[in-house]
């Protein structure tokens, strides 16, 4: 019973990964420099009244050991915190801006995915050609691209200067219906763009050097042998064995999807987690980060979970070792 | 009555034995292209950031006394325009050199001093209980999203340059760690460790004579990887706002101009320049790790 003993081993793995990341988090906000209100306070010169009745409202003059149970119990029934600003659930607050993010998100790695995989294929198996050189050059520069730049180059482009796309936002206030899904797809075209081209480098880079190691593979040799042909060897026999690493680098990448559009959505006053992060970070909003960190830490592991079990189902080797 | 000159003390030894190991590296890493343009960018850059001082006086880059006109377009006075306080853009990014390298050079060291001491006291001890606690550290580092995560520290330690450093130092040792742990755990079963372990070395002996000058190549070409993304992580820190409000770095000049609406106004004189250079340095930095790797360690060249 090799296959459950494998699932439960990584089921364990992923629920201890969590728990170490939800008394990091405790830890992180309250202990290392003074607690979110202390830091409130030397920010914005609070009161000395103040300070201790917001300490009260959150109650961080309870004993460490009490707060950390209050805590927890908390955040396994779903209660993030109260923001510091707004007085709103971050629950509620974060729940308002989850599908924008993976609407951007999902399209941008979809994309990437298709052009990238396709791109790194044709490079690997026409080596040294042109195609393959002025690719494996792009792909490079995009990767030295921090993305919010690459962005804003769009931006001061196609909105700034010919106008061809608004400027930011997620749709104009006034659509409705089938103009609304047009409207929106409008204002996301330039972000997705962005994103797209900042995660084809990588992920083409993957593809070429997966697939350039399987060619040099026997079973490739006694299929060209066989005289089957060259698409054929391409389709059948090598890119089926080449594609599992890079397909487990999308699936992971996948986990990122709260933390990654950070910088994307913050350029293009995108609505998603990403741009609620950037405005909690300006108001020093702790609650909202926190709930941030520890969501987006929680997506990653339940991703890596879900790769390793992938992995396990794809490759019977795994399962054994 | 010798004919050639034989060292006599093994340090000689040592030091002609090193000599000799640099030449013969330093002539495969001249025949990479990649790895010589990388280079001469990075010295160029280097020699910028260390005479910027010189060049540019304190004066140009106080917003009170900057004495160009406001958001002018390239003129043959400012070659690269001037930003919305009147100060030359060229300045700027010239005076950014500096910070940013800085902050690159700095938070690799904290990365690498990290990533080793994990990853070789890990690979040292493999196997054991110490093993098993650093690995699962490590791993535990690996998940997490590292933005989020430094978005996190940097607000809770506050926007200096210092913080900066130690932030990304913190996010960006796991990766070394676990490449160094793999070179380790190799190195420690070769005969002749063994053989200094048969002949009593105790454990800082062998981890500063044998496993350490062993890992060293795996970490000095991962090291200067790091550096490209250490600026990345820079600029992407400064654009959502943690950056040194009184450091100019390349991350921060494109921060202003964002928030100084460029974008929407049209001002891309002071938008672009500080990204070029960004791509510059860490394509360079990019291109002399690859080098380096297949240079120093050619076993790994398959990954």
């Amino acid at each position: 019973m090799g296959g459950q003993h494998y699932l439960a081993r990584k089921i364990a793995y992923a629920f201890v990964t969590l728990i170490f990341v939800l008394t990091f988090n405790f830890f992180l906000f309250r202990v290392l420099p003074g607690d979110p209100v202390g830091i409130l306070a030397r920010s914005e010169r609070l009161t000395a009244a103040d300070v201790a009745q917001l300490r009260s409202q959150y109650g961080l003059d309870q004993p460490i050991p009490r707060q950390y149970v209050t805590y927890f119990e908390n955040t396994v029934q779903g209660r993030l915190g109260v923001s510091l600003r707004s007085g709103e659930q971050v629950s509620s607050l974060i729940a308002g801006r989850v599908w924008p993010t993976i609407l951007l998100v999902g399209l941008g790695t979809i994309l990437s995915t298709i052009v990238g995989v396709t791109v790194g294929i044709r490079g690997a198996w026409t080596r040294g050609s042109r195609f393959d050189r002025n690719t494996l050059y792009g792909a490079l520069v995009f990767y030295a691209m921090p993305e919010g730049w690459l962005g804003m180059l769009l931006l001061i482009l196609f909105a700034g200067t010919l106008h061809w796309f608004p400027a930011g936002g997620y749709a104009s206030a006034d659509s409705v219906g089938f103009h609304r899904i047009l409207d929106i797809a409008n204002h996301l075209i330039l972000p997705c763009l962005t994103l797209t081209l900042g995660y084809i480098g990588s992920y083409s880079i993957i593809m070429r050097s997966s697939l350039l190691e399987v060619m040099n593979e026997d079973f490739v040799l006694t299929a060209r042998a066989k005289g089957a042909s060259d698409g054929v060897v391409r389709r059948h026999h090598a890119v089926p064995n080449a594609i599992l690493p890079t397909a487990t680098l999308i699936f992971l990448s996948f986990g990122y999807v709260l933390g990654g559009a950070i910088v994307i959505e913050t350029v293009f006053s995108w609505p998603g987690i990403g741009l609620l992060t950037y405005d909690a970070i300006r108001q020093l909003d702790y609650p909202v980060i926190q709930a941030v960190f520890l969501l987006s830490s929680a997506t990653v592991i339940l991703a890596t979970l879900l790769t390793d079990i992938m992995y396990g189902y794809l490759d019977p080797r795994v399962r054994a070792s | 009555m010798s004919q050639i000159d034989v060292p006599r003390t093994p340090r000689a030894i040592t030091r002609a034995r090193r000599r000799r190991a640099f030449a013969l590296h330093w002539g495969t890493y001249r025949k990479s292209r990649p790895g010589m343009i990388g280079l001469v960018v990075l010295v160029f850059f280097t020699l910028l950031a260390i005479v910027g001082p010189v060049i540019v006086g304190a004066n140009a880059l106080d917003p009170s006394s900057a004495s160009g006109p406001l958001l002018h377009g390239p003129s043959f006075a400012y070659p690269l325009g001037t930003d919305n306080f009147g100060r030359s853009v060229l300045a700027l990014v010239i005076a950014g050199s500096r910070i940013s390298l800085l902050v690159g050079f700095a938070a690799t060291l904290g990365a690498m001093v990290i990533g080793a001491l994990v990853g070789i006291t890990a690979g040292y001890f493999g196997g054991t209980k110490i093993d098993t606690m650093l690995n699962a550290l490590t791993n535990w580092f690996l998940v997490l999203p590292w933005l989020v995560l430094a978005i996190a520290l940097a607000s809770i330690l506050g926007r200096t340059l210092f913080n900066i450093i130690v932030v990304i130092a913190i996010t960006s040792w796991a990766s070394t760690a676990r490449l160094v742990r793999a070179q380790a755990l190799t190195v420690k079963e070769r005969p002749y460790v063994e053989r200094a372990r048969a002949l009593g070395a105790g454990h800082g002996h062998m981890i500063a004579h044998h496993i350490l000058p062993n890992v060293f190549p795996v970490l000095f070409a991962n090291a200067v990887l790091t550096v490209a993304l250490s600026i990345l992580s820079e600029t992407t820190l400064s654009i959502l706002g943690l950056g040194d409000p009184t450091a100019v770095s390349w991350g921060r000049i494109i921060e202003q101009s964002f928030n100084a609406g460029a974008l929407t106004s049209g001002w891309w004189w002071w938008l672009i320049p500080p990204g070029v250079a960004i791509v510059c340095v860490t394509l360079a930095f990019t291109m002399c790790g690859y080098a380096l790797d297949e240079v120093l360690n050619p076993k790994l060249r398959a990954r």
